[in-house]
């Protein structure tokens, strides 16, 4: 069995020995409401996701994990604690596509790219490289009604990436997904993720989704959001999530998870 | 494929290769691409324009029916033939385009003016707080507010002119664009402005890319309505102020014809009135709006 690896908030994760992390999130707490009546969604999280490291968010519902995901993307802020990505704003793809239906697959990345200050006669080419690198080469002039949803979610792909950073955070990408194009896109975003050396935050509530993709699952726990545990996988990729390695790992997670969840019932 | 057994043995073994997620990937993508067809012409032609003919004819025969069974005297009701022959007096006289070509030019130019005027006014209304707090309610009361209300108050400000007029036209239309866009900027999705923020879309770079794109049906809806409010109104004024020095348009024309107790000559004025203002309709905003609706897939093709 994979040993398993426990933090406490003052010994952050394992990217941290080699050089600065990809994306350091440090003791950050966040409440919402106004002051008397406020909520408690994140509880002094502390992670940090070193280069290249593709981590897994995992937790139940009211865990805050998309409310992190939200403050790595820089679009909350916390309401203490400090959350630092070196390489500038990181891209992020959401549960929904988010594509712009008013332009088409290639003109929602080109408008990426013009966003990210890439000067225009290098726009089209790159955004048919990108088209390319997430098998739809084809589909540079297509409306997005005109899509599936696992294009639609391979288009959004390769948007993000258009914004040129390095540090990729997804929060539930693949959720609204069936299982046989769930699998699939597994598979591209961890071959895009080694091809281009991306590090990856990545949030679901599918055990073993997190397992198939990560190398380093982190579980928080609910109301309020705490890292609880985690977990490295050293299974090779690209894995399987029917494998055997990726069943036996996903039980044990799960397990922990249900009693994160049934302490929420005792009271 | 004879070899499909061992390529998913050694598959499960392995956890799978590249390339066969990449078969399965373009297999999916052939499945589920989505087809989307529009429809043939004469299919259209019996759907879309058939149906309206026929209601045409049908109101044009009971027209008929009636004046034949004098329901009623030929001074009150005239028969189509009688309104055919007024426009044909109106086409040899050379006054019929020059009658709709003066209220056509001032509805659209008041109407174009009511849009530059109206677009940032709906901008100012949807995005900053305590400007919609103020004018939000203002616009929409003046909205359910007829425009000929105005005219006997733009006659004492402006005087019986082309001013007035288009005073009547803009507190007609302005609002209902103002209000158009506002409704369409409310009804965008916030996912697009997080999405948007994301990739760097923020102030008048997201104004411009994320926002105004992202609400042109509801804008597009409003200007429709602008367009109707404008003609209503501009036929309210014209029917209403009377001075050699405006020019004879459709609102003057329907009001002359009455004057002169021609019927033949007010139902003429009546249908070239609901003619321009459908015509306007179908041939500029109907276009725009299809083509905007269909780009998004907003439009159910063959259904």
């Amino acid at each position: 069995m994979t040993p398993a690896l426990t933090t406490s908030d003052d010994a952050p994760g394992v990217g941290t020995r080699d050089g600065s992390p990809a994306v350091r999130i440090s003791h950050v707490h966040k409440s919402f409401g106004r002051p008397g009546a406020q909520t408690h969604v994140l509880d002094d999280i502390s992670l940090d996701v070193a280069p290249g490291e593709f981590v897994t968010l995992l937790g139940a519902s009211g865990c805050g994990k998309s409310t992190l995901l939200n403050l790595v993307a820089g679009l909350d802020k916390p309401s203490s604690g400090s959350i630092e990505v070196p390489g500038g704003r990181p891209a992020l793809m959401f549960q929904e596509h988010a594509l712009f239906p008013w332009l088409t697959a290639g003109k929602n990345i080109e408008l990426a790219l013009k966003l990210a200050g890439v000067p225009r006669p290098e726009r089209r080419p790159e955004a048919e490289r990108l088209l390319e690198l997430v098998r739809l080469q084809d589909s540079y002039g297509k409306r997005v009604h005109e899509l599936s949803g696992g294009m639609r979610q391979r288009v959004a792909l390769a948007r993000a990436l258009a914004q040129g950073s390095q540090v990729l955070l997804m929060d539930e990408p693949f959720a609204a997904l069936d299982a046989i194009t769930r699998d699939v896109l597994h598979n591209e975003i961890t071959r895009i993720w080694a091809e281009r050396n991306l590090s990856v935050l990545f949030v679901t509530h599918n055990v073993r989704e997190a397992v198939r993709l990560a190398q380093r699952v982190v579980l928080l726990s609910s109301r309020p959001g705490r890292v609880a545990r985690e977990w490295r996988i050293d299974l090779p990729q690209p894995r399987r999530i029917e494998s055997s390695g990726v069943a036996d790992l996903s039980i044990e997670i799960t397990e922990e998870l249900r009693g994160e969840i049934r302490r929420h019932g005792q009271h | 494929m004879a070899s499909t057994d061992t390529t998913t043995k050694t598959a499960s073994a392995h956890g799978g290769t590249v390339a066969d997620f990449a078969s399965v990937g373009s297999g999916l993508d052939a499945l589920d691409a989505v087809v989307t067809q529009r429809n043939s012409t004469t299919e259209t032609l019996r759907q879309k324009v058939l149906p309206p003919l026929l209601g045409v004819v049908l109101v044009l025969a009971l027209w008929q029916g009636a004046y034949s069974l004098h329901v009623t005297s030929e001074y009150k009701l005239p028969s189509p033939l009688d309104v055919w022959r007024a426009a044909e007096d109106l086409w040899y006289q050379g006054t019929l385009f020059s009658i709709i070509w003066t209220s056509v030019w001032r509805g659209l130019s008041g109407f174009l003016v009511a849009l530059v005027i109206g677009t940032p006014i709906g901008l100012l209304v949807a995005r900053v707080k305590p400007v919609r707090a103020a004018l939000g309610p203002v616009l929409s009361g003046l909205q359910s507010l007829p425009s000929v209300a105005w005219v006997p108050a733009a006659v004492i400000w402006l005087g019986i002119n082309d001013s007035m007029m288009y005073a009547v036209i803009l507190l007609g239309a302005v609002p209902s664009i103002a209000n158009g866009l506002v409704a369409g900027i409310d009804q965008v999705p916030p996912l697009f402005l997080r999405a948007g923020r994301t990739i760097g879309a923020t102030g008048l770079t997201g104004a411009r890319h994320i926002l105004l794109p992202a609400a042109l049906p509801g804008y597009l809806a409003g200007l429709k309505q602008g367009w109707a409010f404008s003609w209503r109104s501009l036929m309210a004024a014209e029917l209403v102020a009377s001075s050699p020095d405006l020019g004879l348009g459709l609102g003057r024309f329907l009001e002359n014809q009455r004057e002169f107790s021609d019927m033949a000559g007010v139902l003429l004025g009546i249908i070239l009135i609901l003619f321009v203002g459908i015509a306007i309709e179908l041939l500029v905003f109907t276009p725009v709006e299809r083509r905007v609706l269909r780009n998004r897939g907003l439009l159910g093709t063959g259904k």
